[in-house]
């Protein structure tokens, strides 16, 4: 019972980091290095706003409770290092995918960059999204896997 | 500087105000009374608290007209020094210092239903998230500029349910009835996003006689000024929860241990 508890906060810890780290970058990189998205796009219609807010609001909340349960797992001596970092990997994907698709383009909140031709930025976009989280999942399917061959021997 | 109803005669109360509260405080915590020592980390919070809340109203009620100093008093009454506050436990230093028949009062009433109504954290973050909807989508804000009254009350509205609401999420004040984590964290959550989307929309909905320039300085102080203070409480919250959680680990191993021997 306890170990399953664990490792389902060793992935808790990392899917919500991976949530964090993606909001953290869309903010740094792209909103303020880059200045490629704009704060607020006249056009914005209100669901984009809603659901911006959200996001923006649990990037912050998930990237905190992450290390409170990273220091946590470290204290119970119960880490498992790909489960934790295939979390990281989905959490990031998942959020970028959610971004470049719901936001950017379906509720149109704003887009990558301005006066250039989409297409080729929304797809690299989506793509790193999708092998973020295929990479994840083949993270956590070996740790299932070298989970299994320990509880054999 | 010009002055709606005595704009002079107000910053000279909150100046009173101020020093009455810094006055009552030290006092309270530096009375050698053979108790233990007041620990000096609180007394450093409360005057902090005490000199932003000040300045915030300070920075709004010397050129009213500016929504960007409008923004900033906002986050720092509204936010930073009800945090502030709220860590510097002027409740446990009350109950200490008071004799024993008003700390009795004032046990029994922090214990009462009113009180527990509006410290649980829906209460308190309906309160706060409320008071800012009528202020900006609702279209109060133009008219706290006319009427002086109003002015008062929002701002005071602010402090006061700004400090419920941080002090319902991660208070050290006792708390008899303290709402489950979960509830917290979700209700922390909400008041987050909300805040990012009322913040956000008066970039582009700038409230009447608000210059757009100033409209969106101020929109991006109250965003990333708010989340600022927003993260600290949730950083405040999970400490708490990372030391319980601490403390349930210690307890089960104990346990293990005795039934292994």
């Amino acid at each position: 019972m306890a170990r399953s508890t664990d490792s389902g906060r060793n992935l808790l810890s990392g899917i919500l980091l991976g949530v964090g780290i993606a909001g953290f970058v869309d903010e740094v990189v792209f909103h303020q290095l880059l200045r490629w998205h704009h704060f607020y796009d006249r056009s914005t219609p209100a669901v984009g706003l809603v659901s911006d807010g959200i996001f923006h609001a649990f990037s912050w909340f998930a990237t905190v409770a992450a290390l409170f349960l990273f220091a946590d797992i470290r204290r119970r001596r119960t880490f498992e290092p790909s489960r934790w970092w295939g979390g990281i990997l989905i959490g990031c994907g998942a959020f970028q995918l959610y971004d470049g698709i719901i936001q950017h383009k379906l509720f149109g909140l704003h887009q990558i960059r301005y006066d250039v031709d989409l297409l080729p930025y929304d797809l690299t976009w989506n793509i790193i999204a999708v092998v973020l989280i295929a990479g994840g999942v083949v993270l956590l399917a070996r740790s299932r896997r070298s989970r299994g061959v320990r509880a054999d021997a | 500087m010009h002055n709606h109803g005595g704009g002079v005669s107000a910053m000279e109360l909150v100046s009173f105000a101020l020093l009455a509260a810094i006055a009552v405080y030290l006092l309270a915590a530096l009375r050698p009374a053979g108790r233990p020592i007041w620990p000096r980390r609180r007394i450093v919070l409360w005057i902090a608290g005490c000199l932003v809340a000040a300045l915030s109203v300070q920075a709004t009620a010397t050129n009213h007209d500016d929504f960007a100093r409008h923004a900033v008093a906002h986050v720092g009454l509204g936010m930073l020094a009800p945090l502030l506050l709220m860590l510097a436990a002027p409740g446990t230093l009350a109950l200490r210092s008071l004799s024993a028949v008003p700390a009795r009062r004032l046990a029994r009433m922090l214990r009462s239903r009113p009180v527990r109504f509006l410290t649980y954290p829906v209460t308190a973050a309906v309160l706060h998230l409320g008071g800012l909807w009528l202020l900006y989508p609702g279209g109060l804000y133009p008219s706290i500029h006319v009427n002086g009254l109003l002015f008062v009350l929002v701002y005071v509205h602010l402090f006061v349910s700004g400090y419920l609401f941080s002090a319902s999420i991660a208070g050290i004040d006792p708390a008899p009835h303290r709402a489950s984590f979960g509830t917290r964290a979700v209700v922390l959550c909400a008041v987050m996003a909300g805040h990012s989307i009322l913040s956000k929309q008066l970039f582009g909905n700038q409230p009447p006689d608000v210059p757009v320039a100033e409209a969106e300085l101020g929109s991006m102080i109250m965003y990333y000024g708010g989340d600022a203070v927003s993260v600290a409480l949730v950083v405040l919250l999970f400490a708490g929860w990372y030391r319980e959680a601490g403390r349930t680990q210690r307890r089960l191993e104990s346990r293990t241990q005795k039934s292994s021997v």
